[in-house]
Formats: structure tokens, C-alpha cells, sequence
């Protein structure tokens, strides 16, 4: 066993020092690029917008700006309010320009979301499906995953047991998926493991992927899709469903009649109370702890980069030493940050898995 | 506060794509992987089990064929010994046939000498007897003066002759 780990520790090491490589070029031409044009603008730079403005989701995937030029991939609104539904692209509602009767709110509580003249006069949320930045980068990253799993499948079809056995990404693929497997859902989950196995499977790895591409700085990547509550929520309720669908006797017996001294039951159902709050914490606090993770590992790199930025104005040896430490401390960040990406996958799946596997309780007798 | 409340949209697009990730990976992906890590597995380990029945094997037939040679060496030794007591057998055999004949052929060659030599004596006597006849004659033809010597003279040469050839 620890051998095995050794080996995904050497593979998955050995392909991220080609991805590592890339991105910091990536993050070089970046920063060499910009500086000189912020500084020439001589403007305020506003670190709220660009943190939350790349944190939160938006309707069009803005990539960067070239000059005074805004390279943008305007992506489809789909929205259905009282006069039906609305299929058009963004690029149509750009700088708060109304498109029949719709537009994106700049402020006000539904900021940033497409809003619609209720009689005339309310402004209100319509039914909004529309393919947003988080849904295509949800899109790419899934076409990604299956991709690398389908490819992983369709090379032990081609081979025999007996001849052949997988290295370099297939192999770690491999790997990862033993050991989550193994140590992870068989020793989470029990007895019942083989019936959990694909839905633990797919969401770490669905999680890590999401994770990872979130980290690569441009296009195809780059989007905060875990650390969207939407999807962290989902996520989270795949547990919740599992858990307690296929919850046995003696689970729904310890949360409305644990164990515990009778007075803690009787009169006032204090236990049954706490237990039965617990069902919904737990995969309420999964929400939170991915979300909450992956979203302040965006803002923190976000932030450190804006550090360049909002010194410009200071001169230029402030400004140089703390691009200096901005780097430096981005790259840490970074590096990090790709730490993250596989241990909150790795935690999702885990306490999924002891949540599962607490539900599969059998009762006192049939233990002993 | 917008960051915590999910949207409608993309919690629908998710659910849609994450089920169709789930259906898939669920269906083509998880299930071959692990299969096939488990067939590898069982198929190591029946390897593993053939070759510790092959080495066991391998002791036993190092073990039997240690045993042959041990018996082929004791039936080996088993056989010389044999050998050499037949060898001595025989020999010992031999020699008391050998000694049987010699002495059966010493008996044989003194019978033969006794029986010669009585045969000799009694040609001799004949012989003596008609030589005597013929020394009588001799004398008779001379003249026999005086009986009583020559009686005396006959007797002593016929003693003399019976004793030489025994005195010899």
C-alpha cells in the first residue's frame, strides 16, 4: 500500500512539472503584459471587481483585454418570463443594453443577474437557464473528465490482463482510483461499499478535474465552477440523497430514538432534535467546505496578483519590489492551491463515504 | 451576499451534467477499472499460488528422487555385499571341492601305489620264483654234491633277493 502511494506521488508529480512549466510562463506573459498597460491608463484599479468580478459568475466568458479592446466569448442566454422564452447571446445585453425587455441588473440586490420589468415598473428574476460562464466551463471540464476516463476504459479493452499493465497518465488514473477506492471507500463506507463505489468515484473525480482546470489561468480554464455554491450544492445533495435513501432501520433508529438516557427523550425530544438537524449539517457543511476552499483560493491568488496593480501609483521601486513578493507569493499560492484542488476533492469524498457508511449501521444484535 | 445564494440556472445545468457525468462514468468507466484491477489482482495472486505449488513441487521432487538415490545406494551397497559374500562362498567352495579332489586323488594315486606295488611284489615273486626255478635248474644241471649245502645256499639267495629290492 504504500508503495502504491509512492507511485502516485511519483506519477502525478512527474505530470505536473510539465503543467507547473507551462504555468508559470503562462503567469510570466501575464504579468509582463499588463502592468505596463494599467499603468499608462493611469487608473484606479479596482481589486473588488476583479476578485468578484472572476469569483462570481457572469453571463459572457471575458478572457482579457488587448488595448482598449475586450476579447469576450459571448455565451447564450436562455430566459423565460411572462411573454416566453428568450434564446439570444449575450453580446446583445453588453453595457447594460436592454434586449426585449431584459437586461443584466448593475446593482441593486439582483446585481450582475438578468432582471425583467415586472407591469412596468418591478424589476424581477426570470427564469434564467442560460449558459453561463460556470455552466460552459462546467461543460468543458466534464467533456475533460469523461474524456480521460473513457480513454482509460477503452485501453483495458484493448489489452489482456495478462500482458499489459498501465503507466504514465492512465496508470495514475488507475492509481487514484484504487486508492480512493480502497482506502477511501471500502474503509469509509463498509459492507456495502461496491454499491457507493461509482458515485464516490465520480464526484472526487469530477471534483478534482473542476479543481484543477479552475487553476489553469486561461481560456478553456481558469473558471471558479467549485467554488460556486450551485455546484458545491448539487454535489452536496447527491450525498445528502444517498445517505438517506439508503439509510437502514437501525440509522433512522438512532436519530429519532438514540440510544441515550431517557430524559434527553422523553418530554422534550432534545436528542431526536439534534440528530435529526445533524442529517441536514452534514452535507450542508460539504457545500460550505468546498466552496468555501476553492473560492478563497481564487481570491487569494487574485488578490496577491492585484498587489501589482494597486502599487503602480507607489513608484516604481515599490511597485517593483512588490511585484517581486506578488509573484512569489502567487506562485506559493498557486502551488498550493493545486494541494487543494486534490485534498478537498479527496475530503468530499471521504466524508461522503463515513456519511454513507453511518447510515449503513446494522442493528446492536446483528453486531455481535 | 449573491456568492452564497445558488442560482436556479446553473444548479440546473448541474444537475443535468453531473447526472449525465455520473451515468456515464458510473456505467463505462469505474466499473471496467475496477474490474480489470481485480482480475489483474486475483491474477497475480493465482500466480503467486502456482508458483508456490510448483516450488513445493519441486521439494517433493527433490525429495523423492533424494530418496531413490539413497535406496539405489543402499540396494548398491546391499548387492556388493552380497557379491562379496557369494564371492567368498564360492571361492571358500572351491577350495574345499579342490581339497576333496586332491585328497580323493592322494587316496586314489596310494591306492593305485599299493596296488602297483603289490602287483610288483607279486611279478617279483613270479619273476624270483622262476628265476629261482631257473637258478635251480642251473644248479641241478651242475652237480648237486652235497644236499644240504645247497639247499642252504638256495634259501639264502632266494632271502637275499626278496629283501633287496625292499632294502632299496
Amino acid at each position: 500500500m504504500r508503495q502504491r502511494k509512492n507511485h502516485i506521488v511519483q506519477v502525478m508529480f512527474r505530470a505536473f512539472r510539465y503543467r507547473l512549466s507551462g504555468f508559470l510562463l503562462a503567469l510570466m506573459l501575464f504579468l509582463s503584459g499588463v502592468p505596463a498597460n494599467a499603468a499608462s491608463e493611469h487608473q484606479d484599479v479596482d481589486v473588488y471587481e476583479i476578485v468578484f468580478g472572476h469569483i462570481e459568475d457572469a453571463y459572457e466568458w471575458h478572457i482579457t483585454e488587448i488595448g482598449s479592446t475586450t476579447l469576450r466569448i459571448p455565451l447564450p442566454v436562455l430566459v423565460h418570463d411572462d411573454a416566453g422564452w428568450h434564446c439570444f447571446l449575450s453580446s446583445k445585453l453588453e453595457n447594460g443594453a436592454v434586449f426585449e425587455g431584459l437586461r443584466i441588473a448593475s446593482d441593486g440586490s439582483h446585481a450582475g443577474k438578468i432582471v425583467t420589468r415586472n407591469n412596468g415598473t418591478e424589476e424581477v428574476l426570470p427564469l434564467d437557464i442560460s449558459i453561463t460562464k460556470n455552466v460552459l466551463a462546467l461543460m468543458i471540464n466534464s467533456i475533460v473528465l469523461v474524456w480521460i476516463m473513457l480513454r482509460c476504459a477503452s485501453w483495458y479493452k484493448k489489452r489482456k490482463i495478462q500482458e499489459a499493465v498501465p503507466k504514465g497518465g492512465i496508470g495514475a488514473v488507475e492509481a487514484l482510483t484504487m486508492m480512493i477506492y480502497e482506502d477511501v471507500i471500502k474503509a469509509g463506507v463498509g459492507e456495502n461499499y461496491r454499491r457507493f463505489a461509482p458515485y464516490l468515484l465520480t464526484a472526487f473525480f469530477f471534483i478534482l478535474v473542476n479543481n484543477l482546470m479552475g487553476l489553469i489561468p486561461f481560456f478553456p480554464g481558469g473558471a471558479n465552477v467549485t467554488g460556486n455554491i450551485a455546484v458545491t450544492m448539487v454535489l452536496a445533495l447527491c450525498t445528502f440523497l444517498f445517505t438517506n435513501i439508503y439509510g437502514t432501520r437501525a440509522y433512522w433508529k438512532e436519530i429519532f430514538w438514540p440510544e441515550v438516557p431517557v430524559w434527553l427523550k422523553v418530554p422534550v425530544p432534545m436528542m431526536p432534535f439534534i440528530e435529526f438537524f445533524g442529517i441536514f449539517t452534514k452535507p450542508f457543511a460539504l457545500m460550505i467546505r468546498l466552496f468555501a476552499n476553492i473560492m478563497a483560493g481564487h481570491a487569494a491568488v487574485l488578490s496577491l496578483v492585484s498587489i501589482i496593480f494597486i502599487t503602480v501609483k507607489a513608484g516604481a521601486v515599490i511597485n517593483g519590489s512588490m511585484t517581486v513578493v506578488a509573484v512569489f507569493f502567487g506562485i506559493f499560492m498557486d502551488l498550493l492551491e493545486v494541494l487543494v484542488a486534490f485534498i478537498q476533492a479527496y475530503i468530499f469524498t471521504m466524508l461522503s463515504a463515513v456519511f454513507i457508511g453511518m447510515a449503513q449501521v446494522k442493528p446492536e444484535a446483528e453486531k455481535r | 451576499m449573491g456568492l452564497l445564494i445558488p442560482s436556479s440556472g446553473t444548479l440546473f445545468w448541474m444537475i443535468i451534467i453531473f447526472g449525465v457525468v455520473f451515468f456515464i462514468l458510473a456505467k463505462y468507466a469505474f466499473p471496467v477499472i475496477i474490474r480489470i484491477v481485480d482480475e489483474r489482482k486475483s491474477y497475480i495472486d493465482e500466480s503467486l499460488e502456482a508458483a508456490r505449488q510448483a516450488n513445493e513441487q519441486l521439494t517433493q521432487v527433490k525429495a523423492e528422487s533424494e530418496r531413490l538415490l539413497m535406496q539405489a545406494r543402499e540396494e548398491q551397497a546391499q548387492i556388493l555385499k552380497e557379491a562379496v559374500a557369494a564371492r567368498d562362498r564360492i571361492i571358500r567352495e572351491a577350495q574345499a571341492r579342490a581339497q576333496e579332489e586332491a585328497r580323493k586323488a592322494l587316496t586314489e594315486t596310494r591306492q593305485q601305489i599299493v596296488a602297483e606295488k603289490e602287483s610288483a611284489i607279486n611279478d617279483i615273486r613270479r619273476q624270483v620264483a622262476m628265476l629261482s626255478v631257473d637258478v635251480a635248474e642251473k644248479i641241478l644241471r651242475k652237480d648237486l654234491t652235497g644236499e644240504k649245502e645247497h639247499v642252504e645256499l638256495i634259501e639264502r639267495l632266494l632271502d637275499e633277493m626278496i629283501r633287496k629290492p625292499e632294502n632299496v
